[in-house]
């Protein structure tokens, strides 16, 4: 069998940081650090999971039943968990069976690269389908060029055998211990050595090899490649590489340096999965990723490559923004600064995952119950109905929730809990099809809440707890926004 | 259809502490003031007593759980004393429990005492209750003011009432009550406010400001009843009696189905018919003279008016801004002041309640003294609109 991209997904936060405000902070300490544009910013309720889950949901039809992904490889080098697998999280959001196999693949920035490889060679091997996630929150040092140059993001990959928008011809893999950067766990941002060094000894020497082979593997030459991604917060390295390798100029990808920064892990998947919505039949496509060695793999686009349209993708999330100048809330929202939480702040939020495991469709997967007697939901789930006119008893079947549209029907903003978004926004929504859940609402612009607002649901960090380490993740609601 | 419990239980004496910013007074100390008053009132010693019922909510910063912190506190003769807990309405709940155990015959002379002492948490507002295990995994880290705040979006929803007018309204029950706490000396906040002043406030939880809070406090309230036979025996005059008994807590419905609207309480509505029929009351509007309703947001009182059949469904805000609900109006409302100038010990407040309206039959009001008071009826509040224990008590003359 061969493999290749069956669907594809992006994730962009709402919020983004203008670089100027990030600039202005930091001008009386390092006015030399200055970029123009944007950066992404994730909410302080979103980690790598959740972007990953966001990604995921993107690439992945709404059936509102269990997804057809057997294997789920998540790629990061910035998840939450260090045990606790993080896919796990995952595929425990997105509703997936148990019977699936699922892996964290992580250590270089071009593990992303990897897990593909691991999805191809799966699903050449065993068929069905395999997703493919990359997510990463990376902190920087506060005032460092880094921290102008990182975005947040997350994209996913479903590889699988049948309806392939674009097929994979071949890769290339170098593991070299060419330290251009390393990051121990106990330290927050990366360690980074000499910029020239890293361009001209590093990308300059191993790059090429990647792509020449990966090329020789495909039986293709570079002038044949239409679109070549190499993410690299470098200026014109991308451009330097495609000359040395003999790939055209006018084929480099954007980076989406201007609006969203590097999204670590996923950047290349974010670029791919930019790059294959618009891309035609035909299209061959070298994405290459560079850290601890190199990574390259190519793809062809097929005929069915218009066939396929993830939920949002790239281009509208890119539309979908925030813009903010508040510089404190990057460092606050990364736990980078603490503000004041007032006593409020000092409840304890322990989790019984005891309790977590009992209730994990309805609180990880978000499926209520509904009723077969009378059609009502039920969230959470239960055995006996409220219904006075008829009682019910074990009537209701799983009904997932979280791909369906909901309405406000009350809700209140205040600034009394200890919230690290003030205003608090929450509210009863009343889901379209039945159902109705009091819930956080996320990412909310002040003054786009009223009574009869739609929204729709996305997975986040419902609380930290500071005490445990723990995270515990819910569902929230959003404002659908016509802007995507 | 159940007896009920009209005219089979008098109030022997009452007893309220101030309530306020206690920073002098622990809860055992505010037990005392209200349990002495009642005692004292009631004419007889605490070895009287066949039982108590105790309420109070917060565990962790009041007295901690069980029946010991008031037998001890209050030096009960080895009785049995049993702690109650129904949320904001557990004053209420300790009432009915020991009118029960009266009509019942089970007890000659019962005690029901409320205490809460919130002052002792380091912050303003109410302390954060702990909520179990799974509630806390998907429920939001909600507020009271911004739970109540929301019968605010929906009402105005509903009625398409724009925000001004429902604010002016609002502002309208502050005012009110702050004028009756004025003359109230056991009440916590004394100042008369104007609507000027409650517009301009700060919001705490959109829609409702500052204003339209009520206040955090700490006190305690004491009522002890027994039958009206005995009362009598006891020199007794002018019983007042229990006329009806209900509570109705919530199944689930109103959070969790989709045909709540948002805009009252459920809860509210069936108590309320109960409470009626159990006090042969057909035209409520004429027939109570007198309520103390659970304000603990200005909204809450609002909507309860209506949820009571007094009001008429969507004309609260005319009867508010008519000021049928003023001290000199046709139904006086929160004549003591109500939870928004005594502020709101939750264990203690139904109790509270019950004693301006036995102050008020009685005549013993002072400066609040209603010419004709008539009926009364308390309308305690437990949880949150979408999910509630809700507590109606009426008294009157007795026959």
């Amino acid at each position: 069998m061969t493999a290749g991209i069956v669907a594809y997904g992006a994730y962009v936060p709402l919020m983004r940081l203008e670089r100027a405000a990030i600039h202005a902070a930091n001008a009386w300490y390092a006015p030399g650090v200055k970029q123009a544009g944007t950066r992404s910013l994730a909410s302080w309720d979103e980690d790598v999971i959740t972007m990953a889950v966001a990604a995921s949901r993107d690439s992945l039809e709404v059936t509102h039943a269990t997804p057809d992904v057997s294997a789920v490889y998540l790629a990061s080098t910035t998840m939450p968990f260090a045990d606790r697998l993080n896919a796990g999280v995952v595929a425990a959001a997105i509703n997936l069976d148990d019977t699936i196999t699922a892996a964290d693949i992580t250590g270089t920035r071009r593990a992303a690269l990897t897990a593909i490889g691991q999805a191809v060679a799966r699903c050449a091997m065993e068929g069905g389908r395999a997703l493919v996630v990359a997510s990463d929150l990376r902190k920087a040092g506060p005032a460092s060029s880094a921290e102008m140059d990182i975005g947040d993001g997350a994209a996913a990959l479903v590889i699988g055998t049948e309806n392939i928008l674009a097929d994979y011809l071949g890769g290339a893999s170098f593991t070299v211990d060419f330290v251009d950067h390393f990051r121990t766990p106990d330290m927050d941002a990366d360690y980074a050595w000499e910029e020239r060094w890293v361009r001209d000894e590093g990308i300059a020497k191993i790059g090429p090899r990647a792509i020449e082979t990966a090329l020789a593997r495909a039986g293709l030459t570079a002038a044949e490649i239409d679109g070549f991604i190499f993410p690299t917060t470098f200026k014109g390295m991308a451009a330097q590489l495609a000359k040395a390798s003999g790939i055209r100029a006018e084929a480099v990808v954007d980076n989406l340096a201007s609006q969203v920064g590097d999204t670590g892990t996923g950047h290349g998947m974010l670029m791919l999965a930019g790059l294959l919505a618009e891309a035609a039949p035909g299209e061959t496509i070298l994405m290459l990723e560079f850290g601890s060695g190199a990574e390259a793999m190519i793809f062809r686009t097929t005929e069915a490559i218009g066939s396929f349209q993830p939920r949002r993708g790239l281009a509208a999330w890119l539309t979908r923004k925030q813009e903010t100048s508040d510089y404190t809330r990057l460092l606050a929202n990364r736990g980078q600064i603490e503000l004041e939480k007032g006593m409020r702040g000092e409840q304890d939020k322990k989790t019984a995952l005891s309790t977590l495991y009992r209730h994990r469709k309805a609180i990880m997967a978000l499926i209520g119950g509904k009723c077969r007697e009378t059609g009502s939901v039920y969230y959470p789930p239960s055995r006996f109905g409220y219904d006075q006119r008829v009682n019910v008893k074990d009537m209701q079947d799983p009904y997932p929730m979280a791909d369906r549209t909901a309405r406000v029907l009350s809700w209140s903003a205040e600034r009394l809990s200890a919230y690290p978004a003030p205003p608090h926004h929450y509210g009863q929504l009343d889901f379209d099809g039945g159902g109705r859940i009091l819930m956080e609402f996320t990412d909310v612009v002040p003054g786009e809440i009223e009574s009869g607002a739609t929204m729709e649901l996305v997975f986040r960090v419902k609380d930290r707890d500071a005490l445990r380490g723990f995270v515990r993740y819910f569902w929230k609601a959003v404002r659908a926004r016509e802007d995507g | 259809m159940p007896q009920g419990i009209k005219d089979r239980v008098a109030i022997l004496g009452m007893g309220c502490s101030r309530f306020g910013e206690r920073w002098d007074a622990s809860p055992e100390d505010l037990m005392v003031e209200a349990f002495d008053e009642a005692l004292t009132d009631a004419g007889i010693t605490a070895q009287q007593i066949d039982a108590a019922w105790f309420s109070t909510h917060m565990d962790d910063v009041g007295v901690g759980r069980g029946g010991t912190p008031m037998g001890i506190a209050l030096r009960l003769p080895f009785i049995g004393v049993t702690r109650v807990e129904n949320f904001c309405a557990g004053g209420s709940e300790a009432v009915r429990a020991a009118v029960y155990s009266v009509a019942a015959g089970a007890c000659d002379i019962a005690l029901a005492l409320g205490v809460e002492k919130l002052k002792d948490t380091g912050y303003g507002g109410l302390p954060m209750p702990s909520l179990g295990t799974l509630i806390p995994q998907w429920y939001p880290n909600a507020v009271a003011p911004a739970n109540f705040a929301q019968l605010a979006s929906a009402y105005m929803a509903k009625h398409k009432v724009n925000r001004g007018d429902l604010k002016r309204a609002i502002a309208h029950v502050s005012v009110k009550s702050h004028d009756n706490g004025a003359r109230n000396p056991k009440a916590h906040l004394r100042k008369r406010i104007t609507e000027e002043q409650v517009l301009n406030a700060p919001i705490v939880a959109e829609p409702l400001g500052l204003f339209d809070c009520c206040g955090v406090s700490d006190g305690a309230a004491a009522c002890i009843v027994t039958t009206p036979e005995i009362a009598k025996a006891l020199g007794k005059k002018d019983l007042v009696t229990f006329k009806a008994l209900q509570i109705a807590v919530s199944n689930g419905w109103e959070m969790h189905s989709n045909d709540w609207d948002g805009s009252y309480m459920q809860t509210a509505r069936i108590a309320a018919k109960r409470a009626y029929d159990e006090a042969g009351i057909t035209a409520p509007r004429e027939q109570i003279g007198m309520m103390e309703v659970h304000d603990c947001f200005s909204v809450t009182e609002l909507v309860t008016t209506e949820d009571l059949f007094i009001s008429p469904e969507g004309g609260a805000i005319r009867d508010v801004l008519d000021g049928f609900y003023d001290a000199d109006g046709k139904l006086p409302c929160q004549i003591d002041g109500g939870l928004k100038c005594f502020g709101h010990p939750i264990g203690a407040s139904g109790i509270r309640m019950l004693y301006e309206m036995y102050l008020q039959l009685q005549g013993r009001a002072g400066e609040r003294q209603l010419a004709s008071p008539g009926i009364g009826l308390t309308h305690n509040l437990g949880g949150q609109p979408s999910q509630n224990v809700c507590a109606i008590s009426i008294v009157g003359p007795y026959r």
